[in-house]
């Protein structure tokens, strides 16, 4: 998948969940896994994983969330 | 079946709770307060002969033929204008009401054309009816009295004829157009013996400020309004009722058959939705259904490059359940998806979204509510735990204030902005939030208190600044919040919203927005009384759509505008069967009911029903789908009932998707644009050709009834289940009852929805052990999830920007004659109103831009560029462009941009920046798509 597209989304997420109350990480991190599909999640992972150039703090954090339940499964 | 005759009371019910006892020809009768005589006697099954009243409108009293005597009052009064009073002896024949009766029929006859025999309403006109009732035998004014039987008919509307020498000058049509549909275009011009109705200023109709409704033809009580397909065809013979297939109000009409062929379709006064009202697609543009263009048969080819190949049904069957599994076998279970379509029946929805999570095993499935709704449903899912507007339509009839976003009911939802309007005469307010002047801001005997005309992009700051104000001013329902809220929630919101950032100060330089507007908006919304709201996809669709409809929400909850009638959060749904599409379990991440796929107990549920194991993953959605094609681990699709080329955002990028896939099955009614790039097509039925359900807007779930045989040979739901055949699924469905007692088995808002009770009745769901009759008013005792849940709204610019080379927003929608992606429409006399797409200009922008009115204009964005003619318009603010997407050859979505909702992926149509220039025609890329167009829909057969 288009990693650019990837992370505007998960920074969008993010922008969301950064004004809420509560830990907007795990909250950005929540609603990727329940709405993204798999290949999406990977996606977003490799591009982790290669840096995570573009991703906000927070968007950072819950990718490593994500990935971190996958490695944890 | 036999023709549905519905009775004509003559005067519209009383609403009073007092009752009142009269007598009438000797027989005792008790009716609520404020009731006509007249309909007091046809309470008890006395019909008082009428010509000019009808009870779809009000009392007139001018045809004299109702008269009747009462004891202790003087003369004959009109019993229709005449209200019932206690103690009251009223006679409805006596020789002196006999007596009068004949001389009045005997006028209105001699200058009638007495063409019974001839005429369209021979065996249904009330003039004749009347003379039979009456008792007239001989008319004594002969051949030399002045008539106006040479008078020419106007036959300029393509619906219905206007025939002047059978008019009685009853104003029956006058009233129904300004009392019922509220657009007030006739008239009745001249005095005396020149008296006529007049369309406009004395126009031919179709030049005329009328919308075509036809209420002024159902009103009209002999031929001179007639259906032409009824002058045509004659008095239909039979009437099934059903529920109309365009927009989300889901009216219910009578279809008037004579065999199998359609004669007229007439609104049904007991539907609950439309309360016997109709717009001009429902009551006349069905006769897509008959058109030449339909596709019968079904058709396969190896490649887009290839003409079609015409195969049976069980051909094309084989074939797609070998092409997906093929797919599947070399790509993997998850390379192939489907939509299900809001254009289908609840039954249909769920037999494709079961198909893909049980045949294909996986959760792509997705459908059309994803680029208009699906901000809704999380949105309303977040606030108040359902996914799904708080009302019926009766309930605007107690609203006081009336907020409208980003919609425009009148031309998207007609039959809805017909009873707003009616509020709205009453004495409601109301409040526009629209870039765009609507018609609701100011049309006849309608002013919009406020119109806040925002620019495009920026709804959040706006609705954040109303609650800014109703917080600041302490204008919060404190009581409802304490009792209903979640106050940890409120109370952070309260503090956000307060910030002096949110101020209509401040959110004047964002919005454009005067702060004065904002405030009194504020003001007017919270303590006006009823406060309700309806919104469109001027709210959902933007990147931030799914925040708006928190902030619409915050502010009902804030206001205690939530659970009772007259107020709530309504959104105006797109399609016919939006709402019915998302119940069903058409998004991949929920099955029937809104519950994840991840959930195990809901998919062992579903698991133990279907008998196989299904996918926790969520799936793709559509606009995912497209990138993972293009990505290449995507490669088949089943695509029912939608046109995603000409609907998605970005056309170019859609193409890049579907060229991109091995399989592509388009079930259609015609040969639409994504079937340029389809491998299989199956051919579809309408909804006159198939039994199943709609649920509309208020989430009302209606029958709809098969009126004839499909053209195809199968409805699809018969067709879905055939694939499912082929694909190795034990489906056994022979009707679409046996789906529907499977919804209810498996979802719990539908639990009391069965074939049976919906023959009877309508139900809004939820309808279970709680509310075992349906839920009209949602929220009453206390949310669905608890307490209501207060989301903070911080507004974040759109990343689509104006600068010099893009300097003009465009925002889309579309226009009253034509539905959706205009498959339907556009086959229809309804091209007469809106024969191709324009660009609404400023003429501030026009000048600027040496563009004349009707000038071809080419319009360009960071995506693609096409070309349309400008209409110089004040409707649009300057610096703001407008189109509808109706055309294919206009394809507005080839510079509408993959921009989308955080939340939910609906994509931002409402924000586009663009530039305009002259052009001298259609763009290179047009004609390219034209002739790809053409050389893709040739048959073999055909050819």
């Amino acid at each position: 998948m288009d990693s650019a597209k990837l992370v505007t989304m998960a920074n969008q997420i993010a922008g969301f969940f950064a004004a809420q109350r509560g830990e907007a990480a795990q909250a950005t991190a929540k609603h990727i896994a329940d709405n993204w599909d798999g290949r999406m999640r990977a996606g977003l992972a490799a591009h982790l994983a290669a840096g995570g150039e573009g991703l906000s703090p927070i968007a950072r954090a819950a990718a490593e969330i994500l990935a971190g339940a996958v490695a944890d499964a | 079946m036999s023709l549905v005759h519905e009775t004509d009371f003559g005067t519209p019910a009383s609403k009073s709770t007092k009752t009142v006892t009269l007598t009438i020809d000797g027989r005792s009768v008790t009716v609520p307060e404020g009731t006509s005589i007249m309909r007091a006697a046809m309470e008890i099954g006395t019909e008082i002969p009428k010509l000019c009243a009808t009870d779809m409108v009000d009392a007139f009293g001018s045809c004299r033929l109702c008269i009747v005597e009462i004891d202790g009052r003087n003369g004959t009064p009109s019993s229709c204008t005449t209200p019932v009073a206690e103690g009251l002896v009223v006679h409805t024949q006596t020789e002196r009401l006999k007596k009068l009766r004949r001389g009045v029929m005997e006028l209105y006859i001699s200058d009638h054309p007495l063409d019974c025999l001839t005429c369209a309403a021979n065996g249904n006109c009330e003039l004749q009816t009347q003379a039979g009732k009456v008792g007239l035998r001989d008319v004594r004014y002969g051949k030399e009295i002045e008539t106006h039987l040479d008078l020419t008919k106007d036959e300029s509307n393509p619906y219905f004829t206007y025939d002047a020498s059978k008019c009685i000058v009853c104003s029956r049509c006058v009233r129904a157009c300004a009392e019922v549909q509220g657009t007030f275009a006739l008239t009745i011009s001249g005095r005396g013996f020149d008296s006529r109705v007049s369309p406009g200023m004395n126009e031919p109709f179709l030049d005329s400020e009328c919308v075509s409704c036809g209420a002024c033809v159902q009103a009209c009580p002999t031929a001179t309004l007639s259906e032409k397909t009824l002058i045509d065809i004659g008095q239909p013979e039979r009437s099934v009722v059903t529920t109309c297939a365009y927009c989300g109000v889901g009216c219910t009409f009578k279809a008037e058959m004579r065999g199998e062929e359609l004669v007229r379709m007439v609104p049904y006064k007991a539907g609950e939705a439309n309360r016997g009202h109709s717009c001009v697609k429902g009551r006349f543009a069905w006769g897509y259904a008959q058109h030449r263009d339909r596709i019968t048969k079904p058709m396969i080819r190896a490649s887009i490059s290839e003409p079609w190949r015409e195969v049976t049904w069980e051909e094309a069957l084989t074939h797609t359940a070998a092409e997906f599994r093929r797919i599947q076998a070399k790509y993997g279970k998850r390379s192939i998806g489907g939509i299900t379509s809001s254009r289908c029946t609840n039954e249909e929805t769920f037999l494709v979204q079961k198909l893909i999570r049980a045949g294909f095993g996986n959760n792509n499935v997705d459908t059309c509510a994803r680029v208009c709704h699906s901000p809704t449903g999380y949105g309303l899912k977040v606030a108040f735990g359902t996914s799904a507007g708080t009302q019926d339509f009766d309930s605007v009839e107690d609203s006081d204030v009336v907020i409208v976003i980003g919609a425009n009911p009148t031309d998207g939802h007609p039959v809805f902005g017909s009873r707003l309007k009616k509020r709205l005469r009453q004495g409601a307010k109301l409040i526009v939030i629209d870039p765009r002047r609507i018609d609701l801001v100011k049309s006849p005997h309608i002013r919009a208190a406020h119109h806040l005309a925002l620019r495009p992009g920026t709804n959040v700051a706006v609705l954040t600044s109303l609650a800014h104000v109703i917080v600041t001013e302490g204008l919060i329902d404190q009581t409802f919040v304490q009792e209903r809220c979640d106050l940890d929630a409120f109370a952070d919101w309260a503090e956000f919203v307060a910030d002096p950032r949110h101020a209509p100060e401040e959110v004047e330089k964002i919005s454009g927005v005067p702060a004065a507007e904002i405030r009194g908006a504020a003001r007017l919304y919270a303590k006006g009384g009823n406060g309700a709201i309806y919104y469109g996809l001027g709210v959902t669709e933007h990147s931030q759509g799914t925040t708006s409809v928190m902030a619409i929400a915050n502010l009902a909850m804030a206001t205690g505008n939530i659970g009772r009638r007259g107020v709530g959060v309504n959104p105006l749904r797109g399609q016919n069967n939006v709402q019915g599409s998302c119940d069903m379990g058409s998004f991949p991440h929920e099955f029937s009911g809104y519950r994840h796929v991840s959930d195990d107990a809901v998919r062992g549920l579903f698991e133990d029903l279907w008998g196989v194991t299904l996918d926790a993953e969520p799936g793709l959605r559509i606009p995912n789908m497209f990138d993972a094609a293009i990505e290449g681990t995507f490669k088949g699709m089943y695509i029912q009932g939608e046109d995603l080329l000409q609907s998605d955002p970005n056309t170019a990028h859609v193409v890049a998707a579907f060229s991109a896939m091995e399989c592509v099955v388009v079930q259609d009614l015609f040969l639409n644009e994504t079937a340029n790039y389809a491998h299989v097509f199956l051919p579809g039925a309408t909804f006159l050709e198939k039994d199943g359900t709609f649920t509309n807007a208020e989430r009302r779930i209606q029958r709809v009834r098969k009126v004839m045989t499909p053209k195809s040979g199968k409805a699809d739901w018969e067709a879905t289940r055939d694939l499912a055949k082929a694909m190795g699924l034990d489906w056994g469905y022979t009707h679409p009852s046996e789906i529907m007692d499977e919804i209810a088995r498996s979802t719990p808002s539908f639990a009391g929805v069965t074939y049976e009770r919906l023959e009877r009745e309508t139900l809004q769901w939820p309808v279970n052990a709680k509310a075992p009759d349906g839920t009209p008013i949602m929220h009453i005792d206390g949310f669905v999830r608890g307490s209501g849940n207060f989301m903070i709204t911080d507004y974040v610019p759109t990343t689509e920007k104006t600068g010099p080379r893009f300097p003009l927003l465009l925002t889309t929608g579309r226009i009253l004659s034509q539905y959706n992606v205009g498959a339907q429409t556009r086959r229809t006399a309804n091209v007469a109103w809106h024969a191709e797409d324009v660009l609404e200009i400023h003429p501030a922008d026009a000048e600027n831009r040496g563009i004349r009115d009707g000038d071809w204009v080419k319009i360009q964005s960071r995506a693609g560029e096409t070309s349309l003619r400008a209409v110089l318009t004040d409707r649009v603010a300057p610096g703001v462009v407008y189109t509808t997407f109706h055309h294919p050859m206009t394809q507005a979505n080839v510079v509408t941009t993959e921009n989308s909702d955080w939340a939910t992926n609906c994509p931002e149509y409402k924000v586009t920046a663009v530039q305009i220039s002259p052009s001298n025609g259609p763009t290179r890329w047009q004609q390219d798509y034209e002739a790809q167009a053409a050389a893709s829909r040739r048959i073999a057969a055909a050819e």
